[in-house]
């Protein structure tokens, strides 16, 4: 590892101290030393002349598949992707085989991160044991591990006497979060798409945008009760988005996440049956997209998120009723807000890299997302302007479900340091 | 008639949905053409020699696998039966496994019935046989809706104008929304009947009307179709008992009597008797339920004629 790195000329966009200008940025022994017009002597040095530098980008929502599912995804594949997709941080959620429950999980899940040398790897632990929503999990034990907050991730916690209990609970903890895929199981049924005039042309069974709303509902009161601290996982319908700005206007502690599917695809896309557009919470309409696209204008949505969920070819080549849920993204993820945010023009660099970097640290509790001095050198440098063909066979990831496939995206990593030494860089792709 | 110009060249038929209201009534013509050979003593064409076709089912079927497999012997054709319990993840063969084999067996027509909505479509896009299909899920069945249509054209001369209702399990029925597709397209004016716990999302973006008194509609309409009642759905509890539904929704006699005097008593069978429908209606004057069952041999006949025209063609 070099002992010290330089990344000259590039466009430092760093919100959380309010830059936004041509700067050099200086890194010593893994931590940020300066961010100034200065060129210090360094031992490698990078000319980033038209890229942007930025805090290193955090997806707060991965699924690894590590352990169980290996043929799908490892925490080394995986990891693999995210720094090709720019991201020196992600926390895997829980819903594996088995679930993330206890600590020794959560150590392993560390352990298979620090070996992988790639991404920081973080880990949300179950709030129950095995995500069954009946008793909790040993959330002390596991933040003791270092989980960074807890979920039943895949499901939402039914019963609610169960989560009122782990929000009471967990209050009790430091820098811990509660996080929620908000689903009511019973409005839900077997859903497989958005209920709507598609899923009845379809002859699918739907999930009303309700059986999201109501457990949202639900939980906001909780807070309001607990005053626990508390996100909500991708956010996916309009009414939801209303709900948690007035959560918001209430001063609640409350968080939310959004993810590039409900930004760029509707129900519409299900038409063919593909079952690469199956995902869960399911694709809404365009009235959904718009609610959610003002809601990161307004800034009311926090962060960013992929819910990468990757699925084998076999496991998805099924009837869409049998078809599992979930869209691999983590690569193409970069572009697809650029496509979705920047490129319509709804929000700028400064925000974007804002809801990619700086609050999704503070959701998560870490001391990232930002350049500032003495901070760990994760940095990303981004080619604002370069185009390329979503390419799902190029993929480092083990699973090529991704609807994007063909798509022409503009802007992508070029670098990827972390901790102050360069894990992925685009050598000309 | 149709346009003699005309030429057929699908060689799957998946849903009425996509069909144009030219392609409906081609099919219609085609059928009526067929008709004659169930009258006749020697009951075959050798239209489909050599051709084999498989009745690929995934759910129970008497009635439509009898009718494909009859309308299917009739055209000559070599038939295999093929019956089995759904596919679902990590259990027995894939659906798309199950074709691949088929395939290499060197089939020309599957039939397919299966209970995911899409199946049909699904196995077009994986194997370069013809695919029909009998019904999936509660998307589409585009036989019964094919044959619920040509009966009361044959009757009535002209859908132009009618009011049809259908009456009962919108939400999980196929057979409704075949019947949709194809009676609005031939001009007929739809009201859907049922508790709006059977009713779904958005049905009002359709072209239709929806009701959810029977009673109110009974007197307007010229044909009244009575879906079944599905008692393996009736775990959701869309309804408190059967007594209930068959209160508001049943064609009973006294209801009966509110009705046109000619109107057409439809049911795609088979019968629960006393539930949906009373016997005394179901076996009366106005009950072409048996007609429907002799018209869907014909229509049948048609779609396996035609879409292995198609594919003839393009070969």
């Amino acid at each position: 590892m070099a002992k010290s790195i330089l990344i000259k000329n590039g466009l430092v966009i760093d919100p959380a101290n309010k830059i936004n200008q041509k700067a050099n940025v200086y890194a010593v022994d893994g931590k940020i030393a300066e961010v100034s017009k200065y060129e210090p002597k360094a031992d490698l040095v990078i000319d980033a002349e038209g890229k942007l530098v930025l805090p290193g980008l955090i997806d707060i929502h991965v699924h690894f598949r590590e352990p169980g599912d290996e043929e799908e995804e490892t925490i080394a594949s995986g990891s693999a992707a995210a720094v090709a997709g720019g991201f020196t941080s992600v926390v895997c959620m829980p819903n594996t085989d088995p679930a993330i429950d206890d600590a020794t999980s959560v150590e392993y899940i560390h352990r298979m991160g620090r070996q992988t040398r790639k991404t920081h790897v973080y880990v949300m632990g179950a709030i129950t044991k095995a995500r069954a929503g009946e008793q909790l999990a040993e959330m002390g034990f596991m933040a003791q591990a270092g989980a960074v907050g807890f979920t039943d991730d895949g499901s939402g916690v039914q019963n609610t006497a169960v989560m009122l209990r782990a929000m009471k609970y967990a209050s009790m903890f430091k820098n811990i979060v509660i996080s929620q895929h908000c689903q009511d199981n019973s409005l839900a049924g077997s859903g497989v798409m958005n209920a709507g005039y598609n899923s009845t042309v379809l002859g699918l069974p739907g999930i009303d945008p309700l059986a999201e709303e109501m457990m949202l509902w639900r939980d906001i009161q909780l807070v309001r009760k607990t005053n626990m601290r508390y996100h909500v996982q991708h956010v996916s319908t309009a009414k939801s988005v209303e709900l948690i700005r007035q959560a918001k206007n209430d001063c609640l502690p409350i968080t939310c996440e959004a993810a590039p599917h409900h930004l760029l695809l509707t129900d519409d896309a299900c038409r063919d049956y593909d079952t690469n557009y199956k995902v869960n919470p399911p694709l809404r309409t365009e009235k959904d997209i718009e609610a959610i696209k003002q809601a990161i204008k307004d800034g009311v949505i926090d962060a960013l998120a992929s819910d990468h969920a990757p699925h084998l070819k076999s496991e998805k080549d099924l009837e869409f009723l049998a078809a599992p849920f979930g869209i691999a993204s983590l690569e193409c993820a970069l572009g697809l807000y650029i496509k979705a945010l920047i490129e319509p023009k709804i929000i700028d660099w400064p925000q974007l890299v804002s809801i990619m970097a700086e609050r999704p640290a503070k959701i998560i509790s870490v001391d990232k997302g930002t350049l500032g001095k003495g901070k760990q050198a994760d940095i990303t440098i981004i080619d604002p302007d370069f185009e390329y063909t979503v390419d799902v066979n190029k993929f480092r990831s083990k699973s090529k479900n991704c609807p994007y496939a063909g798509w022409k995206l503009k802007g992508k990593a070029k670098y990827t340091i972390v901790g102050g030494e360069i894990r992925y860089s685009a050598r000309g792709n | 008639m149709s346009n003699k110009e005309f030429t057929w060249n699908r060689k799957h038929l998946i849903g009425l949905r996509e069909l144009s209201r030219e392609e409906i009534e081609y099919i219609f013509d085609t059928a009526q053409g067929f008709e004659q050979m169930s009258t006749r003593s020697v009951k075959k064409a050798p239209t489909l020699r050599g051709k084999v076709v498989v009745n690929l089912f995934f759910e129970d079927s008497t009635r439509t696998r009898n009718s494909f497999t009859l309308a299917a012997n009739r055209l000559s054709a070599d038939v295999i039966e093929f019956t089995q319990k759904s596919s679902s993840v990590n259990k027995g063969e894939t659906l798309l496994d199950t074709a691949k084999n088929l395939e290499a067996m060197g089939i020309d027509i599957v039939v397919i019935r299966h209970s995911a909505g899409g199946a049909p479509k699904f196995l077009s896009k994986n194997i370069n046989a013809c695919v029909v299909n009998a019904g999936d899920g509660f998307c589409e069945h585009p036989t019964q809706g094919l044959l619920d249509t040509f009966t009361i054209r044959k009757i009535k001369g002209s859908l132009e104008g009618l009011k049809i209702a259908i009456v009962g399990d919108i939400a999980h029925s196929r057979v409704a929304r075949s019947d949709i597709y194809a009676m609005t397209k031939l001009g007929a004016e739809v009201i859907l009947v049922g508790p709006p716990t059977l009713m779904p999302a958005k049905i009002n973006q359709l072209p239709v009307q929806v009701s959810y008194s029977l009673d109110s509609v009974i007197g307007q309409v010229d044909v009244i179709n009575m879906l079944r009642i599905q008692f393996e759905r009736m775990g959701t509890n869309p309804f408190p008992s059967i007594k209930e539904y068959s209160h508001y929704f049943g064609l009973t006699v006294e209801r009966m009597k509110k009705a046109k005097k000619d109107i057409l008593v439809m049911h795609p069978g088979p019968i629960n008797r006393g539930v949906e429908i009373e016997s005394e209606v179901a076996d009366g004057a106005n009950s072409v339920i048996l007609q429907q069952v002799t018209n869907g041999l014909a229509v049948r006949m048609a779609v396996l004629f035609l879409v292995n025209q198609a594919a003839m063609t393009k070969e």
